[in-house]
């Protein structure tokens, strides 16, 4: 727990509640990029290289621009005259404290799982690459069907959409 | 004498490091190879912006900028302190925090590219396990700045360019990568020292640069292509389409933000061109086995500057495509290429040596762009041209 350790838990914390207290929607989504890039910062400071990185590209320059824009093609940026908190704030935070405690047990019982770890590992991406392409292909695989089914069922729905309109 | 040539900015950076304590040595060292990054490129840039307005000037048969220095050589000097000196104009209803903030991120990110690129024989910033991924990370992330100063300026001409971009960028964001994986395949690493390393070979004088086997060379055209669009430059301009959209997602801004964004842009081509010459050409390796002599940095920025000439070069001879041609040639031509690219890439590495694997991997590759240019062709249909606005 170094000094690093929590400025990028700091910078992580107050992206995330920035993306959860703004009003303005596309701040929202600026502040949850903010929120992405430390913790792709934490990865990196654990000398996880792929995931830090992954994390970037990934995070930030697809799913960040992906949400703006979102917005932009169906609401619209400007704020809705009724606020923009939810009216039952109560059901969101059940459903919070239980993905909370879910992922709490989740890691708190990895401990146990590998319980003679005493030095760090190192992870090279030739490693991570090595263990996708033998031990974890069938995963892989199946990730990559179902990203395919996924895109193809867009292709289907934006050309639905367009016969629909003529 | 050759040896000192060549790691002159090695022994330079040593030999000022003497001169402190042990403890703070590594500090100012990195602190010193940032600067002269940030000192050297954006030299650079000024130098090609001359160029590119002399060159164009020149293929638009006039002179270009003629009046500052001679030959018009301190242009960019005046430039610059123009730009200084002009009034920094923020809109009344934009986003005042965001529009501030995107140049910045802009130039942050770009910049941050470099600190992967392997200038000269020692000469990366850092020597990074997974290279090649940070650079592509650092170069997704431009897309947010284009769109935090399109959206921020609140202008319909901001936004519509700033859409463009980000759909342009996503788009050709895929070909890019996929054309840089075909190299990384071969090499087996992510790490762009490496990558050089293995093409810093000779057979017969010549070098093993990827740009020299089937699949290297279809892989430098489609990065060369995808890099275009990546970085908005023309024939892929159309996010900072003037006669369209005033200037895109940098309409609303002035003075030295819009320098910033200028600086960003030609600092992106530079880098774009730095990574298509570590990766296909050999990076800071010479051209010819009798040509290593010549110090290998003059040979990595030597390659730099003839990319930058093709990107002038292209601009003032292509007309700006239009929204529906680019984003089809990016989904149904460009990416159904670099997947088939790296299948290419795939048997050439596990085929045996020998002229049967250049006359397989070439006849794949030429056999199905002909029929893919033939099949996507015979939809269009070119009748006499009409003019419909301009009578």
């Amino acid at each position: 727990m170094s000094f690093v350790f929590y400025i990028l838990s700091a910078i992580s914390v107050a992206g995330a509640l920035a993306a959860v207290l703004l009003k303005n929607t596309v701040h929202c989504a600026l502040a949850l990029t903010v929120a992405f890039a430390g913790l792709a910062l934490l990865f990196l400071n654990l000398d996880a290289q792929f995931a830090g990185f992954a994390q970037i590209l990934v995070y930030i320059g697809a799913v960040a621009i992906l949400v703006v824009f979102a917005i932009l093609l169906t609401r619209g940026s400007e704020t809705p005259k009724d606020g923009v908190y939810s009216r039952r704030p109560f059901l969101g935070l059940v459903i919070a404290a239980g993905v909370f405690a879910v992922l709490g047990w989740a890691i708190l019982g990895s401990s146990k799982a590998l319980p003679h770890e005493t030095a760090v590992p190192t992870v090279t991406v030739l490693d991570i690459g090595n263990a996708l392409m033998s031990r974890y292909v069938l995963p892989l695989e199946i990730v990559a069907l179902l990203l395919t089914a996924a895109l193809i069922g867009a292709v289907i729905v934006a050309m639905h959409e367009k016969d629909g309109a003529r | 004498m050759i040896e000192q040539a060549d790691q002159i900015f090695v022994h330079l950076l040593h030999w000022l490091l003497g001169f402190l304590p042990v403890g703070i040595q590594g500090y100012v060292g990195v602190l010193l190879c940032v600067a002269t990054i940030i000192v050297t490129f954006p030299a650079l840039f000024a130098i090609a912006v001359l160029m590119e307005r002399k060159g164009l000037g020149r293929m638009q048969n006039r002179l270009g900028p003629n009046r500052v220095g001679p030959f018009g050589l301190f242009q960019p000097v005046a430039d610059g302190l123009k730009s200084l000196t002009k009034e920094d104009i923020v809109p009344l209803s934009a986003d005042a925090v965001v529009h501030f903030l995107a140049p910045v991120f802009l130039v942050v990110v770009v910049f941050m590219g470099y600190a992967v690129l392997p200038m000269g024989r020692n000469m990366t910033l850092v020597s990074m396990d997974s290279g090649l991924l940070f650079y592509f990370a650092m170069g997704a992330s431009t897309e947010l700045s284009v769109f935090m100063a399109g959206w921020s300026s609140r202008n319909k001409y901001s936004l519509l360019g700033a859409m463009r971009a980000v759909a342009q960028m996503i788009s050709y964001e895929v070909p890019l990568l996929m054309s840089s994986l075909a190299v990384v395949m071969m090499t087996g690493s992510l790490n762009l020292n490496k990558i050089v390393e293995a093409q810093n070979q000779y057979t017969y004088g010549l070098p093993h640069w990827y740009i020299f086997t089937p699949w290297g060379f279809a892989g430098f055209v489609l990065y060369a292509i995808a890099g275009t669009a990546e970085t908005n430059r023309s024939p892929f301009d159309l996010p900072e389409g003037e006669s369209e959209l005033v200037a895109g997602y940098f309409t609303e801004y002035s003075g030295f933000k819009f320098a910033l964004f200028f600086l960003g842009e030609y600092v992106g081509m530079l880098s774009i061109s730095g990574l298509g010459s570590t990766l296909f050409l050999g990076g800071w390796s010479a051209p010819f086995a009798f040509l290593t002599w010549v110090p290998s940095w003059i040979w990595f920025f030597g390659k730099v500057m003839l990319s930058m000439c093709v990107f002038i070069w292209v601009r003032g001879t292509l007309p700006r495509l239009r929204q529906d041609q680019l984003m089809n040639f990016a989904w149904k031509f460009v990416l159904p290429l670099t997947l088939l690219n790296l299948m290419v890439a795939a048997t050439w590495r596990f085929m045996p040596e020998g002229w049967l694997r250049w006359v397989v991997c070439s006849a794949i590759l030429v056999g199905v762009y002909t029929l893919m240019a033939r099949v996507g062709m015979r939809r269009e249909h070119f009748g006499p041209r009409s003019y419909r606005y301009a009578e």
